[in-house]
């Protein structure tokens, strides 16, 4: 037997049942309309610049002609550049991830450099790049020869330092403590500990982190054009010193072009650039996967 | 006659190795003051560049602050940064028109309603389209979206603040998911079978009481959006157009901040120049505005954040 209550709760509770479904509706279409975007951003790319895409345009040096222009120097800068950038960021990174997760004390100063960290990531790329200009290529430009590769890879560095130090320090602070203690109770010092031990053992966490600095780093324009590397260059880097040029700013040079042979090869280079990242961003995936199974086992 | 015996030598090589440590904890911690050093030469390099800008005859503060046109590059020339920073917030309300709300019900939809299976398919995906340079969004912007929409809104010029929008919206949107995804999974089982136990639906649950309860984390997630819409610089300067003049029309060509110091670092402004100088007041304005919208983000999070165990 139903009541008049009754009735109007299950009237009430098909039409909020139905609000609900509506609501998911809602909310896959909101997640479609996302990856839709990536979908129709990758055909587009492909669409425009895979005709351009051969090892012609691999291999030459850029053109007044788009059709006879390449993409060589971009490839070869950013390899360099963020090759050197490496070099500087990795060692101070993980430094500074190891002093704030085995060394430091718990005082102002080391409050001081993780709220720092914290900001540093969300500083907008353009500004370092004008922390570059004024500080690498104009002060100590009698070193680093102003607008040079070396500039460039230092800017980064200073860039990218946030993701490494912030990635090392959660590959760290996963290494079991028991480990730590079984070296100390053998009588390692402290630096022997994180050498021998805890450094080998976070070490998949950490490369990780810097693909993933390094990934950043290759798509990064504004900094580097506020640094002043050049959009054409018809050279390939001979040493530190050197003027520069990666694939972001070639693909900007190209895309700021008003005939559209151009766009095409700013279509190819995008080409490029999104396999070496989304290789790349694979390996993490990998290393991360490998990283987990590792400290399961 | 002197002999080293087995202890002095064991002392010995304690005392060398003690030194070593100490020299490679300092080290470390160099290391780790570079993050230190990096933040006070961003802010004595803007500051003193600024300073050096309005210490010109021809700039005051008050007509940075005040005059809507925005001129260095001209003979004429007027230094009001209205034109700019109208231009940052137009093409940033468009962004995070687009990117709050589908983060949002991303976020839910992922959390509340999608199988793990589901899950971890679609989150991968996700995070690529946060991986994508910007320049290749500012491609997309000026040569898809653009034409695209013209298709749809009359006297849309071919330079515009709805394009580049957009796609800055849909760029942001996978950082504004993940951030809120990660507040909405940490709301406590326990306060979801209470909703069900007390005959909410599904829909009730998620938006009466997991969304309130991992407010903090969205708001945050929201803040360091509106951060990043307002610092990015490539998909503005590429679709967005060069042309700083103070305008509400969405459909005309603007200039942002960041796109106007790119075109000046384009450009062969000697380094000392008055033009030169703009950049870093305009850059110094910007950090500002960042560095409080992630101060507050931050204070958000520690403030408000409820600690379920």
């Amino acid at each position: 037997m139903t009541t008049l209550h009754d009735t109007v709760f299950e009237a009430q509770l098909a039409r909020r049942r139905l609000k609900g479904r509506l609501f998911e509706l809602v909310a896959l279409i909101a997640i479609t309309i996302a990856l839709t975007s990536l979908a129709l951003l990758f055909l587009d790319v492909l669409y425009d610049g895979l005709g351009r895409l051969n090892w012609q345009f691999l291999t030459s040096y850029p053109s007044r002609r788009a059709s006879r222009a390449g993409f060589l120097p971009a490839i070869v800068g950013s390899i360099y550049m963020v090759g050197l950038m490496v070099l500087f960021a990795f060692p101070v990174g993980v430094g500074a991830a190891i002093y704030l997760e085995e060394y430091a004390p718990k005082n102002w100063l080391t409050d001081l450099i993780q709220i720092n960290i914290a900001n540093l990531a969300g500083v907008p790329s353009i500004i370092y790049g004008l922390l570059g200009l004024e500080f690498f290529a104009r002060v100590l430009g009698a070193w680093t020869g102003g607008r040079s590769l070396l500039t460039g890879a230092l800017t980064m560095a200073l860039l990218v330092m946030p993701i490494v130090i912030i990635s090392a320090r959660e590959a760290i602070r996963a290494v079991p403590n028991s480990i730590r203690l079984a070296a100390i109770g053998l009588g390692a010092t402290r630096w022997q500990v994180v050498r021998d031990h805890v450094l080998p053992y976070a070490m998949p966490g950490i490369l990780t982190g810097t693909i993933l600095a390094v990934s950043r780093a290759i798509g990064e324009t504004a900094p580097l054009i506020t640094i002043g590397a050049l959009t054409y260059v018809a050279f390939l880097p001979d040493g530190l010193r050197s003027q520069f040029t990666v694939m972001p700013i070639q693909i900007f040079n190209w895309i700021s072009r008003p005939q559209s042979a151009f766009h095409e090869n700013a279509a190819a280079g995008i080409i490029v650039l999104l396999a070496i990242l989304l290789s790349m961003n694979a390996l993490a995936v990998f290393l991360r996967y490998r990283f987990e199974q590792r400290l399961k086992g | 006659m002197h002999t080293s015996t087995p202890v002095s030598e064991a002392l010995r090589r304690k005392r060398s190795r003690d030194m070593g440590e100490t020299v490679i904890r300092y080290l470390l911690l160099l290391c780790g003051l570079v993050s230190i050093a990096t933040t006070i030469a961003i802010v004595v390099i803007l500051f003193w560049e600024s300073v050096q800008f309005f210490r010109d005859p021809l700039v005051s503060v008050w007509e940075f602050l005040t005059d809507t046109e925005w001129t260095p590059l001209f003979t004429e020339k007027h230094f009001g940064v209205w034109p700019l920073v109208v231009g940052t917030l137009m093409t940033s309300v468009i962004a995070l028109a687009v990117a709050l709300p589908l983060g949002l019900l991303s976020a839910i939809y992922l959390s509340e309603y999608a199988s793990a299976r589901t899950r971890s398919i679609l989150k991968p995906i996700l995070e690529i389209l946060a991986g994508i340079p910007t320049v290749v969004y500012g491609y997309f912007a000026l040569l898809f979206v653009t034409p695209a929409l013209q298709k749809i809104i009359p006297n849309l010029a071919g330079f515009n603040a709805i394009s580049p929008g957009i796609v800055m919206g849909i760029m942001i949107l996978p950082m504004v998911s993940s951030l809120s995804e990660d507040a909405l999974h940490a709301v406590p089982r326990a306060l979801r079978d209470a909703g069900y136990g007390l005959g909410a639906t599904k829909f009730e649950v998620a938006t009466q009481i997991v969304v309130p309860a991992a407010l903090s984390g969205i708001a945050a997630s929201f803040i360091l959006a509106v951060s990043r819409a307002v610092g990015e610089t490539m998909i503005v300067a590429i679709a967005a157009g060069q042309r700083p003049v103070l305008t509400f029309d969405p459909r005309q060509p603007i200039q942002t901040m960041t796109a106007y110091i790119v075109q000046v670092s384009l450009g062969d402004t000697p380094a000392g120049s008055l033009a030169y100088k703009t950049i870093f007041a305009v850059a110094f304005l910007l950090f500002l505005m960042t560095l409080s919208l992630n101060v507050a983000s931050h204070f958000i999070v520690r403030r408000y954040r409820q600690r379920y165990e």
